[in-house]
Formats: C-alpha cells, sequence, structure tokens
C-alpha cells in the first residue's frame, strides 16, 4: 500500500530557524530517509519552497483564475511529503512517528494513495 | 535541537505579531515591547512542562496584555495585584484572542509596527537600528557591536528614534488603500536598508552583519504572506534572495571583494537561488514593473548564466534602460555602463558614463568604473589618476584594496613596459 506522508509546519517557525538549526534538522530526517529508502520502501520526497513562492490556479470557472499564493490560509502550511510503500497503516504511522521526532512541532497527514504512477513512467 | 531552542525559534516568529497587537492595545511601544518580554519570560517557564500551546502568538499577545494591564491598574492603585492566578485560566480567551488575529486587523499591526520604524522623521541609520531592536528583538548591545559603536550610545540611538516616533503620533486607525500602499513603499525600502547593511559589509564586519541580511529576508517573507500580490514586494524578496545566494563567495578568506565574474558560481546557494527566480517570475506575470522587480530580474540573469561568459549582457542592459526610465538616476546609468561596455566595448561605455561625472563626482564605484574603463583602452596613466580619485572616495578597507590591486597590476605593466 502507497501512502502519502504530507508535512505541515507553521511556516513562519520554520523560516526562523537559523542556518544550523536547519541543516540540523535536515540532517536527522536525511538518516531517516536513508534508511526507509535501504529498505525499498521509499517513493517520490520533496520540500517545497515557502508559500509565498507559490501560485493558484482557481479552475471553478471559466477562465481560470490565477491567484498569488497558496490555495490554503492556514496557521500550518504544506511543506513537503513523501511516499512510501508500506504494508498497512500501522507502518506508515510508524514511519511518521520516526520523522516526528526528527522534526518535531506542526503535523504529519498520512493518507492513502489511489492512483499512483511513479517518475518517468 | 533542545526545547528551548525550539521555544526559540517560535518566539522569534511570534515576535513581529505579538509586538505590534500589543501596540495596538497599548499605543506604547515601551509597554509593548514589556509586556512582550515578559510575556517570553512565561512562556520559557511553563512552555517546557505544559508543552507549546496551539496558538504561541494567541498566548504570547494574551498573556502579554494581562502582564501590562496588571502593571498599569498597579501603578493607578500603587498596590501589588496577584500576578499569576489572572492568567491561569487561558482557554476561551486564547480562542478568542485567536479569533481576532484572523481578522483583517493584523496585517495592519504588522504593517504599522513596521512603517513606524522607517518613519520619514527618522535618519535613515535610526531606521535600521530600531527595526533591528524592535522588530527582529536584537539586542542593543548585539546591534552595537555589528556598528562599532558603544552600546550605550546605541541605546541613545535607539531611545532617541523612539521619542522621535512618539513625538509623531503615527494614527492607529486602520490605514486607507493609499496610505497602506505609501507605508508599504517605506516599509520595503527600510527592510532593503537593513539587507544592505549586511550584504555591503565587508572584511570582519561581513560576519557580524550577516544576520541582518538574514532577518530582512525573513521579513521580506512575512510582509510577502500578508500582501500576497504586491509585485513589488516579490520583486523585495527575490532581489534579497538573489543577492543572499552569493554571500559566501563574495568576500575572500582575507575579506576583500571579490567580483561577480571571479566568483565561484558553484558555491552560490542553489535553495535560495530557486526560491528568487520563483518570485520574480510570479512577480513578472503582473506586467507592473518597479525598481525591486527589476533590480531583481538583472541579478536572475546573473544567477541564471552558469559560467561569466554566458552572461545575456542585451537583456540586462534593457533592464537597466527600463530601470533608467522607471527611477532616473545617475547609480543606475552607472551601473548600466558595464552592460554597455560588454555590449559595445569599453570605448561606448567611456562616451556614456562622460555625462554622469559631474553628479558623480564623489562617488567611489564612478572612479573605479572609470579607471577600469581606461585600463581597458590602453590609457594606463589616465586609469591610475581615476584609480586614485577612487581610493580617496573608498567607503571601507576592502573597498580601497580592490582598486589597490588595479594600481599595483599598472605599475608591474608600465615597469615591465619601460624594461622591455
Amino acid at each position: 500500500m502507497h501512502y502519502a506522508i504530507l508535512c505541515y509546519h507553521s511556516e513562519e517557525v520554520v523560516t526562523a530557524w537559523t542556518k544550523e538549526q536547519n541543516e540540523e534538522v535536515m540532517g536527522r530526517l536525511e538518516k531517516v530517509r536513508q534508511r526507509i529508502a535501504k529498505e525499498g520502501k521509499l517513493g517520490p520526497v520533496a520540500r517545497l519552497l515557502p508559500t509565498t513562492a507559490a501560485t493558484t490556479l482557481r479552475k471553478d470557472r471559466d477562465a481560470p483564475l490565477i491567484l498569488d499564493g497558496p490555495f490554503a490560509e492556514t496557521k500550518e502550511q504544506f511543506l513537503g511529503f513523501y511516499i512510501v510503500d508500506v504494508a498497512d497503516l500501522d507502518e506508515a504511522l510508524g514511519i511518521a512517528r520516526e520523522l516526528g521526532e526528527a522534526n518535531p512541532g506542526g503535523a504529519f497527514e498520512v493518507r492513502p494513495l489511489a492512483v499512483y504512477y511513479p517518475a518517468g513512467v | 535541537m533542545a526545547d528551548l531552542a525550539w521555544i526559540d525559534a517560535a518566539l522569534l516568529a511570534a515576535r513581529p505579531q505579538a509586538i505590534s497587537a500589543l501596540l495596538r492595545y497599548f499605543r506604547d511601544l515601551d509597554i509593548a515591547e514589556e509586556a512582550y518580554q515578559e510575556a517570553c519570560l512565561r512562556a520559557l517557564k511553563t512552555w517546557p512542562q505544559n508543552g507549546p500551546p496551539r496558538d504561541p502568538t494567541a498566548w504570547l499577545i494574551f498573556v502579554g496584555r494581562n502582564v501590562a494591564l496588571d502593571q498599569v491598574r498597579r501603578q493607578k492603585k500603587q498596590e501589588p495585584l496577584p500576578q499569576d492566578d489572572r492568567i491561569s485560566d487561558l482557554g476561551d480567551a486564547e480562542s478568542d484572542v485567536a479569533e481576532r488575529l484572523d481578522g483583517a486587523h493584523y496585517r495592519d499591526d504588522i504593517l504599522r509596527l513596521l512603517f513606524i520604524c522607517c518613519h520619514p522623521e527618522l535618519p535613515a541609520t535610526q531606521q535600521v537600528a530600531l527595526a533591528l531592536r524592535i522588530v527582529s528583538g536584537l539586542s542593543a548591545k548585539q546591534i552595537a557591536r555589528a556598528f562599532l559603536v558603544g552600546e550605550s550610545a546605541m541605546e541613545q540611538r535607539i531611545t532617541r528614534a523612539k521619542a522621535r516616533i512618539a513625538a509623531a503620533e503615527v494614527p492607529f486607525e486602520a490605514p486607507g488603500p493609499v496610505e497602506r500602499g505609501e507605508r508599504l513603499a517605506a516599509v520595503a525600502a527600510m527592510l532593503y536598508l537593513v539587507f544592505n547593511e549586511g550584504y555591503s559589509a565587508s572584511g570582519a564586519e561581513a560576519d557580524r552583519r550577516r544576520p541582518f541580511s538574514e532577518e530582512a529576508i525573513r521579513l521580506a517573507r512575512l510582509l510577502l504572506r500578508l500582501f500576497p500580490t504586491e509585485p513589488e514586494i516579490m520583486g523585495l524578496a527575490a532581489l534579497m534572495l538573489l543577492q543572499h545566494a552569493r554571500a559566501a563567495t563574495r568576500l575572500d578568506d582575507s575579506g576583500a571583494i571579490v567580483l561577480l565574474d571571479d566568483q565561484d558560481r558553484a558555491l552560490w546557494d542553489r535553495h535560495l537561488i530557486a526560491e528568487g527566480l520563483a518570485l520574480i517570475d510570479k512577480a513578472m506575470r503582473h506586467q507592473s514593473p518597479g525598481p525591486y522587480q527589476l533590480q531583481a530580474a538583472i541579478a536572475a540573469v546573473h544567477v541564471r548564466a552558469v559560467r561569466p561568459e554566458e552572461t545575456d549582457w542585451a537583456q540586462i542592459d534593457l533592464l537597466y534602460a527600463t530601470l533608467e526610465h522607471v527611477q532616473p538616476s545617475p547609480v543606475v546609468s552607472l551601473n548600466r555602463a558595464v552592460a554597455v561596455g560588454k555590449l559595445r566595448g569599453p570605448a561606448a561605455a567611456l562616451s556614456f558614463i562622460e555625462p554622469l561625472e559631474a553628479s558623480l563626482a564623489g562617488y567611489f564605484h564612478f572612479f573605479g568604473l572609470k579607471g577600469g574603463l581606461l585600463l581597458q583602452l590602453g590609457r594606463g596613466r589616465e586609469a591610475r589618476i581615476a584609480f586614485d580619485r577612487a581610493i580617496a572616495l573608498a567607503n571601507s578597507a576592502s573597498e580601497a584594496a580592490h582598486i589597490r590591486l588595479h594600481i599595483d597590476r599598472l605599475m608591474r605593466e608600465s615597469e615591465t613596459s619601460s624594461a622591455g
């Protein structure tokens, strides 16, 4: 079963990290990432640029409306994701818990995938 | 990261919003700052035990407001009141404050706080000091060290700035669209000033002031979240990101300036570049070019060139021509002359800058460029005169050192030619 682990955190807090704090967090996450990858359970991983770099295309009208900024104005922002290939929800939550220890604060939404095209296929 | 480091990051992130909300309640910068300070102390005491609150900013505003209210009441009654029990139950009140935070208020709150720091009555040095002190929360000591002045002198500078602001009475009503636009432009200029205090530093100062650039970027991102559709704010953020991406390569180990052509492009920060390019792309869609967007677009052309030879100088020339039109200034024209020189040769660039000499007679970079162009044309003696003028006008030891390199080369060349 494929799950997406969607990463949410307060962008204001994350962008207030010093370079050192950022590198420390990324280093810890990288260790977890490498381990899961070695077990053959990892799909694509992405860290997104800040929501200030986002553009939104509203397609609920004709012609679609292009807006600056992210779709959702929330306290915690969607900042990145992992795709994991695991046996069940428990295993996906286990990975999420481990990633959470490496990067406390914010939230992970663990959501099963309905359709999945790996890159380049 | 230890628990306390997390709390520090949360407090830093909450600071602009919390202080500006407290400023709206109390209409006094000192009271707002002290209230926030006290709320932070309490956060450091209670958050490690109870975990961080659901909405740290709302918590800080609520606690800060209660602390300050208590103090105001105490001063009135001249008798002590119980402290902690008044803020023990935060449940309902916290969501109440959070609700109001989501309202239209807080955008103008933060803009007002930033605008206060760049009030037209304040000279540039005071604007920068005040913004770093109040919005970013740097201590007077930290700021003083970066500016190489004594701590008490810096404290005086900040106190004087605050007094001027209080006297100027910035209105607390929500500004109209025109006034909001004016405030935004003033704030953008102030943030770029803060950025440049970090970016333009060289030598030993560069390390001490690097956090200023990072802080300016953080505040520009904040401004962009508040005003997501302003192309000039996108341009400002992009400009800072693209310039800061090169920070690690701008100075050599001895702190001397390394020119763009000689910088190791492999060391440029790719994350900052990606973000900067994304923002300038977004801004361009608005088709409403302004000075920050144009400068960012020029920086973007530079970072897009994998090697210096691949730089699209025609594009840069065009962008500077547009900038000259939008914001006419001899300094802009001088910068355009570099592109003119690359496209049409040093003689063309030299005649391009000739009419600028009268207005740039006191400008280091004018004579640096003039000397360089004369040198390329083989007019060594005239180049020497221009370089001497440049050194006399240098703003820092590393600027002077950079010109001296040219002069040394000139001397060596004239020696070899006379010997040969």
